[in-house]
């Protein structure tokens, strides 16, 4: 079996940033759940501050800049998505979103998600359920059950004492391993140019095609 | 290879003087760019459609028509005609007319648009615009040729006994560009009639162009209409011109940064290696669009954009002064070298005419009186192809007999 393809998606704006960490945290732990179960995972992690002007120009042009891509291209035939954003005001990061609006609505479809988000305080936790899972579920992506949230308390003494946010971590990372291991995304063909209804089909029949 | 220019009909401010022509003064001044693109020896001229603020082309064929009464060689064509929202019996009986006012100067490029709200005035769902677009376009090609037609469909009230008047030009309907930006079913639409296609290729990266471009050819020869180099190609383009290239890049980029759709995005820079797009002396237009032939193959026309984003009538005649004393007659020499000799030109109403009647003498429809019997009596034409006498055959048998072998 050829590798499978990970892309890891961090819209941290400061740099170094806890959403970045989050980011690596929950790859590593995938990468090495797949590769207990005998499964090579090639990783690209991308941080959307690098893309945010192609971003931006993308939105107001309607073609994304050669950059940009190049990542929405790795992202249609990735086999999982590790998407991790700050919640700004109650939600995803207006970068995040952002970079979503530019993705094409059907490239998403079938792909295992793994969702992380950083904010200051526990407080903002749902943000996950209630903001980012029904963004993923409506371009029929597949976010699985856990999502990590870490607060600014969770990377020291003040987080959550029963379940630590290395156990929340472990936990989607092993669920979005499963289905990552179980995808043929990046096998399948992909071409934006193909027809998929001939003139024939497209007249009702009239060509006999 | 013709050579032209096509505007979309904005009118914008002009962010170097902060002044927004009337509707009156920019249609008065489209009109004198039209004129000046014969004068300087372009080809074409082809006018966008647009049913809202801050453009005023809503009525193509009645602009098209006044510069077509003054002008004598110039082929008038448009950039797009909506095929989604206007009723195809309309289109084909305003083109049918352009085209015999023009002496048979006139072609036109189908298109969907793309502003959302234009759909639901004209009663349409946008959502439906790609259906519309192949049904529509399909009633339009059979109203062209064929005298009298049955016909229903879903987006139209149907037709019985329908003829759409007058008839195009000596029996030979005007020649049909399709314009897509990314939508592979209308490379489709195109191949399969033998229509040309046009890649707008201005907000594009070239190689999104040159994918739909090939994919036109290949099924273009798949059909039946000849090789895949024959297919007819047309391309968009996008130049500002000075003598010197860094007058041209500092007198363009007050009209690139604040330009409606990419304006306050993409430097000039960056746009200019992404997309067609050549701010720069006329060599440098001359080299960029040369470069188009090396990934859409030879073509036939080549129509660049240089009235836009608030520019003024004396910089857009400037323009055009450029295009046809430096720029256009080297690409004719150049584009003329290699190419094969059967890779065909744009079709034109003279080429469209010997194809189909040889040294033969092209149709003229002359009606019969009206009885009101188009069903029953026979075709309303005196000269109708097949001949039958009035009075002869059964009911709906003309119709339907005229049907087959139209395509």
């Amino acid at each position: 079996m050829s590798a499978k393809r990970i892309v890891v998606v961090s819209s941290g704006l400061s740099t170094p940033s806890s959403t970045r960490q989050l980011a690596d945290r929950l790859t590593s732990d995938a990468v090495d759940v797949l590769r207990e179960r005998g499964v090579e995972a090639e990783v690209r992690t991308v941080e959307l501050r690098d893309l945010a002007h192609d971003i931006t120009n993308h939105l107001l042009t309607g073609f994304a800049p050669p950059k940009l891509q190049e990542v929405l291209d790795e992202l249609a035939t990735a086999d999982g998505l590790i998407a991790v954003t700050p919640i700004f005001s109650t939600s995803y990061a207006g970068l995040f979103k952002s970079f979503i609006d530019v993705i094409d609505p059907q490239s998403l479809t079938d792909l295992p998600v793994l969702i992380g988000a950083t904010g200051g305080t526990p407080r903002h936790s749902l943000a996950i359920d209630y903001a980012i899972r029904p963004l993923f579920t409506y371009l029929h992506a597949i976010p699985v059950t856990t999502g990590v949230f870490a607060a600014t308390g969770d990377w020291g003494g003040g987080g959550d004492g029963v379940r630590s946010l290395p156990e929340r971590i472990f936990r989607g990372a092993r669920e979005f391993a499963e289905l990552v291991e179980r995808t043929d995304r990046s096998e399948r063909v992909n071409d934006p140019f193909s027809l998929d209804r001939p003139m024939g089909h497209l007249l009702g029949g009239l060509a006999g095609e | 290879m013709q050579f032209g220019i096509f505007t979309v009909s904005d009118i914008t401010e002009d962010p170097t003087t902060g002044r927004t022509p009337s509707e009156a003064e920019r249609i008065q001044a489209t009109l004198t760019i039209a004129k000046h693109a014969e004068e300087v020896g372009l080809d074409v001229f082809a006018l966008g459609e647009h049913h809202n603020p801050p453009f005023w082309s809503s009525s193509p064929t009645t602009t098209l028509a006044y510069i077509a009464g003054q002008t004598s060689t110039l082929q008038l064509s448009t950039a797009t005609t909506l095929i989604t929202t206007n009723d195809p019996v309309k289109l084909a009986e305003d083109y049918a007319m352009l085209q015999h006012v023009s002496g048979g100067r006139a072609d036109l490029m189908i298109g969907r648009g793309n502003t959302g709200p234009v759909y639901p005035w004209f009663g349409k769902d946008i959502r439906q615009g790609l259906p519309i677009a192949i049904e529509s376009y399909e009633l339009l090609h059979r109203l062209w040729r064929e005298d009298v037609v049955d016909w229903s469909g879903k987006f139209r009230t149907p037709l019985q006994g329908f003829t759409s008047t007058p008839r195009p030009l000596d029996g030979v309907p005007p020649f049909v560009w399709h314009g897509s930006i990314r939508t592979p079913e209308i490379a489709e639409q195109a191949a399969f009639y033998g229509d040309g296609f046009f890649a707008n290729h201005i907000f594009w990266p070239a190689s999104h162009t040159q994918r739909m471009i090939a994919l036109y050819r290949q099924r273009f020869e798949h059909h039946g209409h000849g090789t895949a180099a024959q297919a007819i190609v047309g391309l968009g383009g996008q130049v500002f011109m000075r003598k010197n290239s860094q007058d041209a890049v500092n007198e363009f980029r007050p009209y690139f940064d604040n330009a409606p759709v990419y304006g306050h995005g993409p430097s000039m820079e960056d746009f200019t290696q992404q997309t067609p797009l050549t701010v720069g002396s006329p060599q440098e237009v001359i080299d960029k669009t040369l470069g188009f032939r090396d990934y859409v193959g030879d073509y036939q026309r080549q129509l660049w954009l240089i009235d836009h984003a608030g520019l003024p009538l004396k910089t857009v005649l400037e323009q055009l002064d450029l295009l046809g004393e430096e720029v256009v007659p080297v690409l004719r020499r150049e584009f003329a070298k290699n190419r094969p000799a059967d890779v065909p030109d744009a079709p034109t109403h003279a080429s469209l005419v010997k194809a189909k009647y040889g040294d033969g003498a092209p149709r003229q429809a002359t009606p019969r009186a009206n009885r009101g019997d188009n069903l029953t009596a026979g075709s309303p034409y005196q000269d109708a192809e097949g001949g039958t006498a009035p009075g002869r055959g059964a009911a709906f048998g003309l119709a339907s007999a005229g049907t087959a072998g139209a395509r």
